[in-house]
């Protein structure tokens, strides 16, 4: 039987388009939206989910809206005398507007605000220059924000001029002495006794005095001039904390907490982690104690029982007294982040520093900390962004931060409104938002940037 | 370095540059300062508190307090004492604790599986959800609820009806209290009944299947005993547990049991903020578990039900337990938040109301922060002693 080939294909066949309803937007929707009779009800009862709160949410925000007016009555329907009509329900902008210099600067008097402006751009200029990557001068730019930037903000907001005092003893009193020359003579005592007691222990050690003494003289300086500057009458009108008020306190206060959290969170890391059974010890004491307690306590008890700890002419102010708090508070936060880098780094880390004869203090600055910090950057910011949220508390304690403030407008019968609360709590969660989101964006892009190992 | 014997009996370094030495001078330095700054914390606030004439005692818990608490879960009245005021407040902050514990674990797991999702919608839903709650402040999230949204509730005289679950109005929610008969307490044993025998049949199922190998399923016969044997019970004892509902009469709603609208706020707020955080650790957490484990379960053929349920959940588990502990003992210490809508818990009663009254800051405060932290090293020794159970035992 002979074979007879009826067909056979030479050539390949041309490709055909992928059917219509697995391409597109229709097939994306197919594949992610409705595959199968589960998806389908569930896509459906999102979609009814995001109907049910979005669509409310634009219609009180901007199709309800109001954005201009001088009082309550263009916030309010006619049946509560405004001149809105009856049903309307919609965000009161106008009042947000003429509350907005108060929900910035609280009562910080008016002719004095530019020195609050300078402050925030000196913040701006300090946060470019330390968060910016590959930004020439890291070193200056650090030095500015860890020194140069708190030094002025505190002279401009405060307005300097601090009096100053004794403080060894009564040294300087047996001398005659009062105020800020008292002040500079018991510092100048202090640093000759710290420096003799170095060159001491430089002599008797054999190390070199030099490199012992000329630290501690520089530090000591440094304590002076910067304590001079805030000693010298720049012409500066005081103004009293009590009357900073809105985002400036919050700024305030979650700054102070930064800066003051992580020097000491990394000391109190250290210590916990210490071969030392003193010092670890008391590390882990403050370290649970702190943890253990809400922050309101930690508030309560710095602003009713600090007074009492103190010798009974000091005088203490309101946000100092906050301050103190949320520092020691989120200091044992960070001590317990930054522990677990350090847990992180392999022993082979420590042996190799030591193998090099590196000091423990140059093993930690030069081999341990930069990895180690590097490994808990997301939670650094993360702490960061808790004790930024939590900053809301203090207006529990009586001051007045932004939360506090568009609070206390609340009880201006001017603008008063059944919408004004709603209003005025929109505009802060948006605002606490910006903030939280835009650290937590940066902390996933610092991430990617270290991330110098394999990634899958 | 300092072994003398090798060198003579002479001494090659100064006694300071032993770390040994050293370690025991920076100690007795540290001790000293603590010791020092210790001391005249007290000395000062001695002084400070005789200047004031405010003597140091813990007398005052037996006076009588003198105010009311809308909300108390144990005899209280006006006479009462500061004591029971703490009592009081403990009990309300555990209360809230609790309930907001259990509501945030549920949501927080559905969110976080959510989040996983393959349907696109949902997954952004709960991204949104996340993004935006974790990143505003609680104390403004309990200002929402209470001061904006609960305030647009019916006036004291109406109420928005939910039917057969109560009434809800701007004084609070009102939910049908149940009245237990003389016989209800045969609905009790036949549930403690009921809990017995399922440990009795885990027992047993799990010999029978280390014997012989085959399962039973132990999770519905549980359920099923705890359903039908209260339910026999109830219908023998001739039906005791009645509702009393609750009624608008003339001056708003009568009867039921109500709950105080701080309440409701205070646990929507911590709730919802809390579960946005449990998500996260439970997205984490399933992530955590390698996809290879998923194949390898397929391939030992088990089914998509029995790879989550033995293979995947206990994995993930161990790396979501600790930040949950953490959780909800954050939780816990932002029921403190109470003060600021007047929650009736420990800080707003014991330290804000109680404090405000007799000045005995030291004793309350100190108090108040010895609880929270007994609770809190309660929590991490009961959790630590759990994580241990299921961490993974290496060889």
């Amino acid at each position: 039987m002979a074979q007879q080939t009826y067909y056979v294909r030479d050539t390949l066949a041309e490709q055909q388009p992928a059917p219509a309803s697995t391409t597109g937007l229709v097939g994306w929707m197919r594949e992610n939206l409705f595959n199968g009779p589960f998806n389908t009800i569930l896509t459906l009862l999102a979609l009814y989910v995001i109907y049910s709160v979005a669509w409310p949410v634009i219609e009180f925000v901007f199709i309800n809206g109001v954005w201009t007016g001088d009082d309550r009555t263009v916030c309010t329907t006619a049946a509560q005398g405004g001149i809105q009509p009856d049903g309307w329900f919609g965000g009161c902008w106008a009042y947000v507007g003429a509350y907005l210099n108060q929900f910035m600067y609280g009562r910080y008097p008016f002719e004095e605000r530019w020195r609050v402006d300078i402050s925030a751009i000196l913040l701006v200029l300090a946060l470019i220059a330390v968060l910016v990557p590959n930004l020439p001068f890291k070193r200056w730019a650090l030095l500015f924000a860890a020194i140069v930037f708190p030094v002025a903000t505190i002279v401009l907001l405060t307005g300097g001029h601090f009096e100053l005092g004794g403080f060894f003893f009564g040294l300087s009193g047996l001398a005659g002495l009062s105020g800020d020359f008292a002040f500079f003579a018991d510092l100048a005592i202090v640093a000759l006794i710290v420096a003799g007691a170095g060159l001491l222990a430089a002599r008797a050690t054999g190390s070199n005095p030099g490199s012992v003494v000329v630290p501690i003289i520089a530090v000591f300086v440094g304590i002076g001039v910067i304590m001079a500057i805030f000693a010298v009458d720049f012409g500066l009108a005081p103004v009293e904390t009590a009357v900073w008020g809105g985002l400036l306190v919050t700024m305030v206060i979650s700054v102070t907490g930064i800066t003051v959290s992580l020097p000491f969170g990394v000391l109190l890391a250290l210590g916990r982690r210490s071969q030392m059974p003193v010092i670890r010890s008391l590390s882990v004491i403050f370290i649970e104690f702190w943890r253990g307690v809400p922050l309101i306590t930690v508030l309560f008890m710095s602003s009713v029982m600090l007074p009492l700890f103190l010798p009974a002419d000091t005088d203490f102010d309101k946000l100092l007294r906050a301050l103190i708090g949320v520092a020691l508070f989120s200091s044992a936060y960070m001590a317990e982040v930054v522990r677990g880098g350090l847990q992180a780094i392999p022993r082979g880390q420590y042996e190799g520093a030591m193998a090099l004869g590196l000091t423990f203090w140059q093993m930690m600055r030069m081999i341990i900390l930069p990895q180690a910090l590097k490994l808990v950057i997301p939670g650094i910011v993360s702490t960061f962004i808790g004790l930024f949220k939590d900053t809301t508390l203090v207006l529990i304690i009586g001051l007045f931060d932004f939360l506090g403030q568009i609070q206390s407008s609340f009880a201006n019968p001017n603008w008063a409104s059944p919408v004004q609360a709603l209003s005025g709590y929109l505009f802060a969660a948006f605002t606490y938002w910006i903030f939280t989101f835009s650290m937590s964006r940066y902390s996933i892009y610092t991430e990617q940037r270290l991330h110098t190992g394999h990634k899958r | 370095m300092t072994d003398s014997s090798q060198n003579g009996g002479v001494e090659r370094t100064f006694f300071l540059n032993d770390p040994k030495v050293r370690a025991i001078i920076y100690q007795v330095v540290m001790v000293a300062i603590v010791v020092w700054a210790g001391w005249s914390i007290v000395d000062n606030t001695a002084t400070n508190l005789n200047e004031r004439g405010i003597p140091f005692g813990f007398d005052f818990l037996t006076a009588p307090s003198g105010f009311g608490i809308n909300q108390s879960l144990i005899p209280y009245s006006e006479s009462s004492t500061y004591g029971d005021v703490y009592w009081v407040g403990l009990i309300n902050t555990l209360l809230v604790a609790v309930i907001g514990v259990f509501f945030a674990t549920i949501l927080g797991f559905l969110i976080g599986i959510a989040r996983l999702s393959h349907n696109w919608l949902i997954a952004r839903i709960a991204t949104v959800y996340i993004e935006i709650i974790r990143n505003v402040p609680l104390l403004l999230q309990l200002f929402v609820w209470y001061f904006a949204v609960l305030r647009l509730l019916p006036a004291k005289r109406e109420a928005l009806d939910l039917g057969p679950i109560g009434l809800l109005n701007i004084a609070g929610f009102y939910a049908p209290k149940p009245i237990f008969g003389a016989n209800t307490w045969m609905v009790g044993v036949a549930i403690l009944i009921a809990i017995a025998l399922g440990i009795g049949i885990r027992f047993w199922a799990r010999r029978r299947q280390m014997a012989t190998g085959q399962q039973f399923p132990i999770g519905w016969t549980f359920i099923g005993l705890l359903i039908v044997l209260p339910l026999i019970a109830y219908f023998i004892s001739g039906d005791p547990i009645t509702f009393e509902y609750p009624e608008l009469a003339r001056f708003g709603p009568q009867g039921g049991i109500r709950v105080i609208p701080e309440f409701i706020g205070l646990l929507l707020a911590l709730t919802l903020y809390t579960a946005a955080f449990i998500a996260e650790i439970v997205r984490a957490g399933i992530m955590a578990v390698s996809h290879g484990q998923t194949e390898a379960a397929h391939a030992l053929g088990l089914r998509n039900g029995p790879t989550l349920r033995l293979v995947i959940v206990p994995q993930a588990m161990r790396v979501i337990i600790p930040p949950l502990t953490s959780q909800y003992l954050n939780l816990t210490k932002n029921s403190s938040l109470a003060v600021a809508i007047a929650y009736p818990d420990l800080v707003s009663t014991f330290t804000g109301t109680a404090l405000n009254q007799t000045g005995r800051a030291v004793e309350i405060i100190l108090m108040t922060m010895l609880t929270y932290l007994a609770i809190s090293l309660l929590t991490s020794a009961f959790m630590n002693w759990y994580n241990k159970r299921v961490a993974l035992v290496e060889r």
